[in-house]
């Protein structure tokens, strides 16, 4: 600064620091970025692409010790598709997920839109709950729903009986995989319930009230008017919550691991189970590849319209 | 009137059901033994000891599995907070080619599925000599970190009004000192929210600290919950009493910030 006040002209050795600073700037974002990029890279980009490599690779206990797997084309895939178990494992999953997302996303607007007829001490009381039951770790949850449902002290089957459901003393809710799936569906649903009903009631509170007002003068009834105008106003809110559960169900893997004691039976396998099964347990980490892969593939089938919308997102900021 | 009351009473039967599991966690710790094993319920302790939770933490590995949990949420929440705080002022203060790509790609980071990736994650971790380290599994949360945390703190960042930087810059501070001195001040509730949200990432985990940390001495206090009934059978009230610890802290950071989580997980959708 001192110089253009001495000398009033731009020295040279200045104009060439305004240039170097504007190039300074053009790096500046990308020195920033770079840090965060390279984790990312280093632990979610090459892993994909190593994911679909190893899927066509022969990697078991031998190409392990050695780093390196023995490319066999698309035998790893030919294998999965031929094999009875994965089709039933899929199919469960895929299931497994329908009613676990579904549950889930009406269960948590149906609670939503319950806050709005509270008082307020009723409302405060019902999501401070919420929260509470929101932050209670996934291991947590495992072990107090795996307490509930203890075969013999287990709070769940003295309850059953009482209410005459039937006689559920000494009654083992995981023998039949049915039963057992049902205690898994409660589970995940409870645990998911309270990011859903908070997300949407925030989502309700920015409804403009005269819209509703509106549409209740021309005479539309309230299920009218939440099926008419609310849900289309919330439908991007609806789009990620919904696709959020379907990543998070579909990938089910801790509550059912933890819960039958790190060994499952096969009648409970999940694509996440069976993928780690086949990698980890039997060291055949191509086919288990293989079947992350499908894993992923479904995963964003289901997902598209988040896909979609994200990429607008991306165009918008 | 009476309708009210009818919405109140539903409300606070799902607030009953809902809250029950935890309820019964916390009560359960405090019963003594014969309490708890017994065909009648006992809905209440009516006789509170603390035998569970001395039992708990005389536990195997209880103190290894605290001193682990607490190194690697220190490291995890430290480094993102620094590395994030970076990628958001490039992200919300420059407009630089493959911004917009970025910004897919970090929204686009929470649909991978970890289940799916932890195989070529041990392959490769494997070859770095990570496997049974805390380092390899610092490296691994802090990716599942970063993604949320550079997009909160962008949020902040884009708050502030740039004549505030403008008038540091032109009262002769130099950029970065203009950035110090004006926006950390600024976007300190949101440097709050990121680490609360990292710590919570970080002490929650559970499938990567199980599939990487082998040796007992080096688990995490997720993966010492989890194998904690294998030892001697399913002792319920020390069980209980340990997760009623392990679940002490985050209930306490979450309650603090939930309403910052909420909207940054679906940040993409609030007008799109």
């Amino acid at each position: 600064m001192a110089s253009v006040a001495e000398g009033g002209y731009i020295p040279a050795a200045r104009r060439r620091r305004f240039s170097r600073r504007r190039a300074g700037q053009a790096a500046a974002p990308y020195v920033l970025l770079a840090p965060a990029a390279a984790v990312i890279g280093l632990v979610l980009a090459y892993p994909l692409y190593l994911l679909v490599k190893m899927s066509f690779e022969k990697y078991g206990l031998f190409e392990l010790i050695r780093h390196k797997g023995r490319w066999i084309g698309t035998a790893n895939y030919a294998s999965i598709l031929h094999d009875s178990t994965f089709w039933h494992v899929v199919l469960r999953t895929v299931l497994f997920t329908a009613v676990c997302v579904t549950l889930t996303m009406v269960l948590g607007t149906a609670i939503a839109l319950l806050l709005l007829q509270l008082s307020t001490w009723v409302r405060v009381a019902l999501t401070t709950g919420l929260v509470l039951v929101w932050a209670v770790p996934v291991i947590v949850a495992v072990n107090i729903w795996r307490w509930m449902v203890d075969y013999q002290f287990g709070v769940a089957n003295w309850t059953l009986t009482k209410l005459h459901v039937g006689d559920f003393t000494r009654h083992d809710w995981f023998a039949n995989p049915w039963a057992g799936f049902g205690v898994f569906t409660a589970l995940i649903v409870w645990g998911a319930i309270p990011f859903v009903t908070i997300t949407v009631y925030a989502a309700l509170a920015q409804v403009p009230q005269e819209l509703l007002e509106a549409a209740a003068i021309d005479g539309a009834r309230p299920w009218a008017v939440f099926r008419e105008v609310t849900v289309p106003l919330l439908k991007p809110i609806f789009v990620i919550l919904t696709s959020l559960s379907i990543i998070w169900d579909f990938q089910v893997f801790q509550q059912i691991w933890v819960m039958l004691d790190s060994r499952p039976s096969s009648d409970y396998y999940t694509m996440a189970i069976y993928a780690f099964h086949q990698s980890f347990q039997i060291s055949e980490y191509g086919l288990g590849a293989a079947i992350a892969v499908v894993m992923v593939v479904i995963m964003f089938g289901a997902t598209l319209m988040y896909l979609r919308q994200m990429l607008r997102t991306g165009e918008v900021y | 009137m009476s309708k009210r009351l009818g919405w109140n009473v539903l409300g606070l039967a799902v607030l009953g059901v809902m809250i029950f599991p935890v309820y019964w966690m916390v009560t359960t710790a405090f019963k003594p033994g014969q309490q708890i094993l017994s065909y009648t319920p006992n809905w209440f302790p009516t006789h509170p000891t603390l035998s569970n939770f001395t039992d708990a933490i005389h536990q195997q590995f209880f103190w290894n599995a605290v001193k682990n949990s607490l190194i690697v949420v220190t490291v995890v929440v430290a480094l993102s907070l620094v590395l994030a705080f970076l990628g958001a002022l490039a992200l919300a203060k420059f407009e630089f080619y493959g911004r917009k790509a970025f910004i897919v790609i970090i929204l686009g980071v929470q649909m991978v599925p970890l289940a799916a990736l932890i195989i070529p994650l041990y392959i490769l971790m494997s070859k770095l000599n990570q496997v049974d380290k805390l380092s390899g599994v610092i490296v691994m949360y802090l990716t599942f970190v970063l993604p949320f945390a550079v997009w909160t703190l962008r949020g902040f960042l884009l708050g502030v009004p740039k004549e505030l930087e403008e008038s540091a810059m032109v009262d002769g501070a130099a950029r970065f000192g203009a950035f110090v001195r004006i926006l950390l001040p600024l976007v300190g509730p949101g440097l709050v929210a990121t680490s609360i949200f990292a710590f919570i990432q970080a002490w929650n985990e559970f499938l990567i600290a199980y599939v990487f940390l082998h040796t007992p001495e080096k688990q995490t206090l997720m993966v010492w919950l989890a194998s904690f009934t294998t030892l001697r059978g399913t002792d319920w009230g020390p069980l209980m009493a340990g997760a009623t610890l392990c679940s002490l802290p985050v209930i306490v950071f979450f309650v603090l910030v939930q309403r910052k989580i909420a909207f940054g997980l679906t940040a993409g959708a609030v007008k799109g």
